[in-house]
This record gives structure tokens, C-alpha cells and sequence, in this order.
């Protein structure tokens, strides 16, 4: 829970009174929060951490730490794409 | 080295780690303060990879593990509770209370639910309006805006059936209480990036003067951990005192102002009791007196809870840094994920659990 993943905007829109964005993490696609970050824009890469956007991360930092997360198996972990003991509750 | 190719650029690793033998001359203790650079550094191998001498010290940087054990004791009782619906992150899930987890109160008929964004909770609760929803806010500087910003969201929503439990804690006092011990070892820090990405490295200034500690922001990749690694080193070795950024591509002095601009709004600075430490004081935000309606706390009447740690588990001493995990007696015996004692084992970011998945077994010889 406590990782910031990079990922790439996608789309943003306004729903609820907040900024929101479809962020792209290599493959999979999550609903982030922009409040944080009121001029990132599409295309821009940023790190996001529990579904809010923190910062602004150039794309080449971005996509060499989304390969290494991927390679020993934190993107899985942090999305909760894994088993385990909390497994039936998802 | 079969650790070394998992590092992204074997060649920069190789160089930072000939770069480190080179200037070290003598023994030193380094503390990481982010749980998930422990995990970084027992998956690596990085503690074996460094010269003879240079200990790492795994610090408290684990938000789930400090949790108070009377927080989460609370957590379980309005859990349990008939019309609510308790949110939380995956973590907390399997983290032991005094006599149950969440997980159990969710098999016995509580309604638990796990969110990846606080933002979920809020949607929880706009699609609930007959249930009583409360989130269960954790962690350090880094999730407190993320967490912050569910009150402010529910009150501009005008949703009376949401409420925030909030425990979060602070570095900066934490580094301070580990300073102040009379059992100090630690000589220098790796200081945890994202936090200072949300706050900046202000507060940390102070601190490195007044101790004479060199203090290095740096990420969790196990690039950054050896380059932050090094970074203080060099500083220990030229007697040198000083706040630096291994991790300037995600970290700016000044911070992400609007992250602390909604904290600052609905967050008070308050004394916390760290799990198995102790009260740390002014090292903890809780919800302020503004947004008491929306403060769980204050809500349901949970504040007369006893709270009982098991007797086995060390885990103050280990979020101390006085023992590894794997120097804990219950470590892989009475203690395992599957049936943890403590909070250091099941949290993903826990020294123990990072010792107990990388196979850090036997016990340590040197200590
Ligand atoms: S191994 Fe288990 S019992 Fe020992 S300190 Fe860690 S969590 Fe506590």
C-alpha cells in the first residue's frame, strides 16, 4: 500500500467535484486522482501512490521503474492482482 | 553475484558497489527509514553486498506495523458493528488485534470491504446512504493528503454516513525519538522519498544540524538505495553532516504544496503512540476540531478499549532497530504470514515478513 507506482495519463475528466484521470501502468488501467496535481496533463507521466497522482516523472525514469516493479512482482502486489492470505475478500 | 542482475543496470550497480569499497574505512550504521527499502535491500541481497562494517538498520518506516494495537483494536469494534461498512487498505487486513483481525470480523458477518483508494470509501458511502461508512486512514506524510482529502470531498458532498479513523505518524519526530535514544546506534539516514515528495526536505535540515547526522532522501528502487547508501558514506567518512537528494526525479525541497495544503486543513499535529515503541510526541495527525463530524473516533464510542500485545512478539525492538527480525525467538516459529503475531509479518512493507519471503532464516551471525 505504501508504494508510489509511475504511470502514464490517459484521460482526464472532472467527476464529483474532483480531478480525475485514467492512468496507465503497463497493462493495467486505474482511476487517479489529479487534485494534487492541478497542471499534469495528458501523456505526462506522474508517480502515483493509493490513487492519487504526487508528482510529475519524466517518461524515461518512469518506464524503466515500471519494468523493475513489474520484474519482481510489486505491480501485481500493489494492485492486488496476487494471492494471498487476504485472498476471497477481493 | 546472482543478485546483481536484478538490480536494472547491473554496470551501475557493479560501479556504486566498487565505489563504496573504496571509500569505506571503517564500520558504520546506516538506518533506512522506508519499509519498502527494507524490502529492497533484504530482496537484493544489498546489506551482503556492501563491505564488512556498514550494518543497515531497519528503521520504522512501516506505517502498518506502527499502527497503534488500541487504534486497530478500535478499527475491529466499529467493524463489527451492525450498518457499517468498514473500508481499509489490503495491509491492515491481516494485521492482529489484541484477540481478532479484520479478516476474522469480516468472516463472522462484519461488513469489511478492502479499497485501493480512499476515494473508493467516499463512493462507498454515496452508494450507501442507509449504512455508516468509515475508512480506515493509515500512513505516513506520503497517504495522509490522499486520506485527508476523503473528509473534505465528504463534506463537499454533503454525505453525513462517512467518517475518517485516522492514525497517521510523521518521520521527522520518529528520527528524532531514534536520535534521542541512549541505545542510538544509527550514524546516518536514508530518508523515505515519497514521503518527501508530498512534504519536501525542510523539516529535515534542522535535524541534521542539531545532531550532526547526514540525512539522504532517496527511492526504494535498489538503484536509489545503493546510490543513497553511498551518498552517506561519503559524508560519514569526511566527517560531513549534511541533507542531500539521491532522488531528485521524484523529489523537489519545497514539496507538493497542494498535497499539504488539504492536510494541512483537515489534519492537527497530536502526540501518537507508535506500536511497540512508545508515545512519540507531536508525531501523529489527527483529524481537526472542524471536521470533528467526520471523525470515527468521535462518532462511535470506542475510547475505553484495552488493548493486549502478545507477549511473544518483539516487534518494538525490530521497528527499533535493536533486533533483526530474524533474531525474534517466534521469527518463522509461533510467527509466520500465515499466522502472524505481529504486524511486521504481514504488512508488505514489514522487516519481518521481508526477512520471512526472502529467506532470511538462519540467525545472523554478527548482530
Ligand atoms: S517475527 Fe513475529 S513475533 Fe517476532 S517481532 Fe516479528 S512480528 Fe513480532
Amino acid at each position: 500500500m505504501c508504494l508510489g507506482v509511475p504511470g502514464r495519463i490517459d484521460k482526464i475528466w472532472q467527476g464529483d467535484g474532483v480531478r480525475m484521470a485514467a492512468v496507465d501502468f503497463g497493462g493495467v488501467r486505474k482511476e487517479v486522482c489529479l487534485e494534487f496535481l492541478p497542471d499534469i496533463e495528458v501523456g505526462d507521466y506522474t508517480i502515483v501512490h493509493v490513487g492519487f497522482a504526487l508528482t510529475k516523472l519524466d517518461e524515461k525514469s518512469a518506464l524503466e521503474t515500471l519494468e523493475l516493479m513489474r520484474s519482481v512482482g510489486l505491480l501485481d502486489e500493489e494492485f492486488g492482482l496476487v494471492a494471498d492470505p487476504n485472498e476471497g475478500l477481493r | 553475484m546472482k543478485y546483481l542482475d536484478e538490480f536494472g543496470d547491473p554496470a551501475i550497480a557493479r560501479a556504486l558497489l566498487d565505489d563504496i569499497a573504496r571509500i569505506v574505512t571503517k564500520p558504520w550504521a546506516i538506518m533506512e527509514i522506508c519499509g519498502g527499502q527494507t524490502h529492497t535491500i533484504i530482496r537484493n541481497g544489498i546489506d551482503q553486498l556492501l563491505p564488512g562494517g556498514i550494518e543497515l538498520i531497519h528503521g520504522p518506516g512501516c506505517p502498518v506495523c506502527v499502527t497503534p494495537l488500541e487504534t486497530i483494536d478500535r478499527a475491529m469494534a466499529i467493524a463489527a458493528l451492525p450498518g457499517v461498512i468498514f473500508a481499509s487498505f489490503g495491509d491492515m487486513i491481516r494485521v492482529p488485534g489484541s484477540s481478532v483481525d479484520l479478516f476474522q470480523i469480516k468472516a463472522s458477518g462484519g461488513d469489511v470491504r478492502i479499497v485501493y483508494s480512499p476515494l473508493d470509501a467516499v463512493r462507498i458511502a454515496q452508494a450507501n446512504p442507509d449504512k455508516q461508512v468509515v475508512f480506515f486512514g493509515i500512513g505516513f506524510e506520503t497517504t495522509a493528503p490522499a486520506n485527508a482529502m476523503t473528509v473534505q470531498l465528504a463534506k463537499q458532498l454533503g454525505l453525513r454516513n462517512f467518517s475518517l479513523l485516522a492514525s497517521h505518524v510523521l518521520v521527522p519526530p520518529a528520527i528524532t525519538a531514534i536520535l534521542d535514544s541512549p541505545r542510538r546506534r544509527v550514524q546516518g539516514f536514508l530518508a523515505a522519498g515519497h514521503v518527501c515528495t508530498v512534504m519536501g526536505m525542510g523539516e529535515y535540515l534542522p535535524l541534521v544540524e542539531k545532531y550532526h547526522v547526514p540525512i539522504v532522501v532517496t527511492g526504494f528502487e535498489p538503484l536509489d538505495v545503493l546510490q543513497g547508501i553511498r551518498m552517506v558514506l561519503v559524508q560519514l567518512e569526511s566527517g560531513r553532516a549534511e541533507l542531500e537528494n539521491a532522488y531528485p526525479r521524484a523529489v523537489s525541497a519545497e514539496g507538493n504544496l497542494a498535497a499539504q495544503a488539504v492536510v494541512r486543513d483537515v489534519f492537527t499535529v497530536c502526540d501518537r503512540a507508535w506500536r511497540g515503541i512508545s508515545v512519540i510526541p507531536d508525531s501523529g495527525w489527527r483529524v481537526a476540531d472542524k471536521y470533528a463530524e467526520f471523525d470515527a473516533e468521535l462518532r462511535f464510542d470506542v475510547s475505553d478499549i484495552k488493548a493486549t500485545e502478545s507477549p511473544l512478539c518483539h516487534s518494538g525492538e525490530v521497528l527499533q532497530g535493536f533486533l533483526k527480525p530474524n533474531q525474534c525467538p517466534a521469527f518463522g516459529q509461533e510467527c509466520t504470514p500465515r499466522k502472524p503475531l505481529g504486524a511486521p509479518m504481514v504488512s508488505s512493507e514489514g522487516a519481518c515478513a521481508a526477512y520471512y519471503h526472502f529467506r532470511r532464516i538462519q540467525t545472523p551471525a554478527t548482530a
